[in-house]
């Protein structure tokens, strides 16, 4: 299935800056416009199930339903340094929000060498594939609520 | 005696403080390096003149899982202009996970001319410590680096396996469910990236954050440290450890501490570490 358009856009986008140093200003600028999980929908301490699973900046995932049955998606990182986690949370927020779960469920972990390049450490890159794949099951979870 | 002398480390002089770094800017005999794990980090900030030296990009192979080699590194202390006598300070995020691993592999070369920054760089920026952005550009060096040593501090999987058969220590650093191999709820998220969840058997759990107070990163003192390694872990300076993690990053942190601030005498870092063992066929594994 295809990706959904927006987050072709912005990986496209991305693609385009093939400066290294430009491109992490831009992921950069991209986190400076994370905002956290509405405190109508999540507060803290934040429960358990919504962390992410092997992300060391301690992100957690949040769903709301719109009408039409799509999802926005809202995060929350407590690291204060965890840069890279905001600007992931963000890109995802944008291009995933409001986008049929059918195709955000299938939305690969590997979109995060597509933002950050290949030379990710280990850890960071389980943590940054970790939060695709928790919006991936929450989108398939969506996604077959509505097919039932 | 400054504070860090204080706190009654063997080696003292290899953890400096911020106050110190900040004294130091413009020492032409100090290499100031931030190693961190958000690779976005550095150019939001820095210490000023701190240069960048990014594990995965800069310390590693590109195809093999194994780190550089002479000439690597080699071309990597002449880019960032370092020479036999220069003193290099690392520092960085994530209480200096990575400062202490890019300090650990600079000494599989030998250079020995090496500090930490306590407390990294959280502690820096919340004393109100002037970042920069500036990417700092230095006049190439003539460094002529070694061949790499692995014998000394660094452990293989054949070394490990022959180790727990002799029930010599070892010690896990990693959180208390990745020791046990609880398993995430979630079927499928990766779990740290290994097939089977557990510990080396034999091994004691320590915790790396136990070596460092919480609320600013800083290491803890030698009595606290030892009540920790020697009392809990029972294990002693004269004994031959093997510490490991998941990839080598966490337990480079706790063979810091134990080498240098507890100065025990043979500690050596397994970086295969979870990743290689939890995925290895047939080598026994506890929970």
């Amino acid at each position: 299935m295809a990706l959904p358009d927006k987050l072709t856009d912005t990986l496209e986008t991305l693609e385009m800056v093939p400066d290294r140093g430009e491109r992490i200003q831009l992921l950069i600028d991209i986190a400076g416009r994370f905002e956290e999980v509405p405190p109508r929908l999540a507060r803290r301490p934040f429960a358990k199930e919504h962390q992410v699973p092997a992300c060391e900046s301690e992100a957690y995932v949040f769903t709301e339903p719109r009408p039409d049955g799509t999802l926005d998606f809202h995060f929350a990182v407590e690291n204060p340094q965890g840069i890279s986690a905001k600007a992931m949370a963000v890109i995802l927020g944008d291009a995933l929000s409001g986008a049929p779960p059918q195709q955000v469920a299938e939305v690969s972990q590997d979109i995060v060498y597509q933002v950050f390049g290949r030379e990710l450490s280990m850890g960071k890159s389980m943590g940054l594939m970790s939060m695709v794949g928790m919006v991936a099951a929450m989108a398939k979870k969506q996604a077959e609520a509505k097919s039932s | 005696m400054s504070e860090i002398e204080s706190r009654g480390y063997v080696r003292p002089e290899v953890l400096v403080s911020t106050e110190w770094v900040a004294s130091h800017l413009n020492d032409p005999g100090i290499r100031i390096i931030e190693s961190n794990e958000d690779p976005l980090l550095y150019a939001t900030g820095h210490v000023p003149g701190a240069v960048e030296v990014d594990w995965t990009r800069d310390l590693n192979d590109p195809v093999r899982r194994d780190y550089l080699g002479r000439d690597g590194f080699e071309a990597l202390m002449r880019r960032i202009g370092v020479t036999k006598d220069t003193t290099v300070v690392f520092y960085g995020d994530r209480n200096n996970w990575w400062a202490t691993y890019a300090f650990w592999v600079f000494q599989l070369f030998g250079h020995d001319k090496a500090k930490i920054m306590d407390g990294g760089r959280i502690k820096w920026a919340n004393e109100g410590r002037p970042l920069d952005k500036q990417t700092p550009s230095y006049p190439a060096s003539d460094y002529k680096a070694a061949e790499r040593d692995d014998k000394r501090i660094r452990a293989f999987r054949d070394q490990v396996l022959q180790h727990l058969e002799a029930k010599k220590p070892l010690v896990d650093v990693r959180s208390p469910d990745e020791y046990s191999g609880k398993k995430l709820h979630m079927p499928e998220y990766p779990n740290e990236g290994a097939l089977r969840g557990g510990h080396i058997p034999g091994a004691a759990s320590v915790p790396w954050a136990k070596a460092v107070n919480p609320d600013d990163g800083t290491f803890k003192s030698a009595e606290e440290l030892r009540a920790l390694y020697e009392g809990d872990a029972k294990i002693k300076p004269g004994d031959d450890v093997i510490v490991y993690c998941r990839i080598g990053e966490r337990s480079s942190h706790t063979w810091f501490v134990l080498t240098h601030l507890l100065g025990f005498d043979k500690v050596r870092n397994y970086d295969g570490s979870w990743t290689e063992w939890g995925n290895l066929v047939g080598v026994p594994i506890e929970r």
